[in-house]
């Protein structure tokens, strides 16, 4: 096959990568969108395999190791459940990035079979490519590593920070940048490698000050930085496809980081900088208990809710931790049966990752359009009767838009506290991941729910 | 005076970061955890890397050290193609419309 159309190839599955995202504009076109993206792929393999035209021994590993691959890649992706979907997608991310810093490793060793000059007289721009996409790779790969780590509990979720900390991220910075310098004079192996291993090392460093409820803003992170490090491969092999699949991914990630930080009224490197939880302790804990809080149970929620007209769903991340989304659809039905209109709310960060809380509402079979984001929903608040908040805190607290001392103050927030009654249902009054009491426990119209989130909202259904 | 290709490849990037950022804002929010999962499956494009490490390779050795990198790329780039396009797909059947008849 000619370079030229071996090129065009790798143009024409670029394209299809960039309907395929192009379809997830709407749930009605994604379908096909990712249609596209795993024909792109079959595209961008097979030509890439026909053009080396090497079909003895090492093709029918090549085989081996793609239906090995893909054999674990397909049981995880039927096998997995869709709350462990944040977890899931960080190691994704990892296997990007661990898989980019091998490409490298291997184009830095044989540098011949990719025309980049010979071991000890590799082209200096080629690198540069590859040493920035083998320190961005293994920087994702251990940085998701700790997320995962964190997502799934085995780590604890509170930031992890000592002094000097930024410090010491800002002098491996700059040794990494030196590092890249000496390498390209010296195309010394032994640099190579230690670039590689401090790139590690970045990596763990930068994830481990992030709480978890900041975790949403470090998985687009991370999502962008697999894209910059395929990318900087890309420019070592001189591919087109990965070129422009690494920009998409890369411009993906950053632009979801943006969103994930606007939700939270916070700057990116305020986030990266460590979390909240750490430091905003002593303000929070002075006022709780004395307040006089009314609770109630399942027959009072069922009471009001079936005498309400319309309800809104305000679902956060413990209704993901409970499992609850089932059992929410089965008590949605019910009220509907009753006469009730019922949407759903959705805020930016709710959850663990981007859209965390649409794939959970999904799964339960809530048709998606009854699902709204915060803009679309936000006036609604003043005309329904209850508002359901479920596993949801810090996103309606009406502190973030009278109290400018309070540290989520601006955040935009779900005006739950507009409708006539407010459900809330919580394990405890313990403050949310910020830290900081909700002023919405102790208000009039609210009615805490003391349980379980599934639990209690089975209960509720029995009583319906 | 010739132009150097890496400025082409360099325009094409560009190009791609403003292509990936419009085609990324009109992205509905709800889909934003089945955006994540495709575009990782996409970026494991970087296995035809791997696969011209692993098949290009000294053809006296199967297993050099630098084809060895490339098989164990190439595991790790499928894992994620097909678990991320499955996972996808999987996500994306669940996204119904509410039935007109109810």
């Amino acid at each position: 096959m000619s370079a030229n159309l071996l090129a065009i190839f790798y143009l024409v599955s670029g394209v299809l990568f960039i309907l395929a995202l192009r379809g997830l504009s709407s749930p009605e076109t994604s379908r096909q969108g990712n249609l596209y993206g795993i024909i792109g792929m079959i595209i961008a393999i097979s030509v890439t395999i026909i053009s080396v035209g090497n079909f003895s021994i090492e093709f029918v590993y090549l085989i081996v190791f793609l239906i090995v691959g893909g054999t674990i890649g397909g049981f995880i992706a039927f096998k997995i459940p869709m709350t462990a979907m944040p977890e899931l997608v960080a190691g994704f991310h990892s296997l990007v990035g661990l898989a980019a810093v091998f490409v490298a490793i291997s184009a830095f060793l044989n540098p011949e079979i990719f025309n980049l000059g010979y071991p000890g007289d590799i082209k200096i721009a080629s690198l540069v490519e590859m040493s920035l996409g083998a320190a961005i790779g293994a920087i994702t790969f251990t940085g998701s590593i700790i997320a995962f780590l964190k997502l799934r509990g085995i780590m604890s979720g509170s930031p992890i920070t000592f002094p000097g900390q930024h410090f010491l991220n800002l002098v491996l910075g700059i040794l990494l940048v030196g590092l890249i310098y000496f390498l390209c004079k010296t195309q010394s192996e032994n640099l190579f490698w230690s670039l590689i291993f401090i790139s590690f090392v970045v990596g763990i460093l930068l994830i481990i000050p992030i709480g978890g409820a900041d975790m949403p803003v470090v998985i687009s992170m991370l999502n962008s930085y697999s894209g910059w490090a395929a990318a900087g491969i890309g420019f070592t092999l001189e591919n087109t496809a990965l070129i422009i699949t690494g920009a998409l991914v890369g411009s993906s990630g950053a632009i979801l980081s943006y969103i994930m930080c606007k939700g939270m009224n916070r700057s990116f490197f305020n986030v990266i900088l460590g979390g909240w939880g750490a430091t905003d302790d002593t303000s929070s804990k002075k006022s709780s208990e004395q307040k006089p809080v009314k609770s109630g149970n399942a027959d009072d929620a069922a009471f009001l809710m079936k005498n309400a007209s319309s309800v809104i769903i305000v679902p956060g991340y413990g209704m993901a931790v409970a499992q609850a989304q089932h059992a929410l659809k089965e008590m949605v039905d019910s009220l509907k049966k009753n006469g009730v209109k019922v949407s759903y709310a959705i805020h930016p960060v709710a959850g663990r990752m981007p859209g965390h809380m649409n794939v959970l509402l999904a799964e339960a079979n809530v048709p998606y359009d009854e699902v709204f984001e915060l803009e679309d929903i936000n006036n609604d608040f003043a005309n329904c009767d209850v508002a359901y908040v479920i596993g949801a805190n810090d996103v309606t607290n009406p502190v973030a838009k009278t109290d400018p001392q309070s540290p989520i103050y601006g955040m935009p927030i779900l005006d739950v506290e507009k409708s006539k009654s407010v459900l809330f249902v919580k394990r405890s009054l313990s403050p949310g991941y910020a830290g900081i009491d909700n002023d919405l426990f102790y208000r009039e119209n609210t009615l805490m729910l003391f349980a379980d989130a599934k639990k209690m909202t089975e209960e509720i259904t029995k009583s319906l | 005076m010739e132009i150097d290709p890496f400025i082409f490849r360099l325009s094409i990037f560009i190009l791609s970061i403003f292509v990936g950022y419009y085609v990324v804002w009109s992205v509905t929010p709800s889909l934003h955890t089945p955006l994540m999962s495709v575009t990782n499956a996409i970026s494991s494009v970087i296995i035809v890397g791997a696969i011209i490490a692993s098949l290009a390779g000294n053809s006296n050795e199967v297993f050099d050290t630098a084809s060895i990198f490339g098989y164990l790329a190439i595991i790790l780039a499928a894992v994620n193609i097909f678990g991320g396009f499955l996972v996808t797909q999987r996500m994306l059947a669940m996204y119904k419309k509410k039935k007109k008849d109810k």
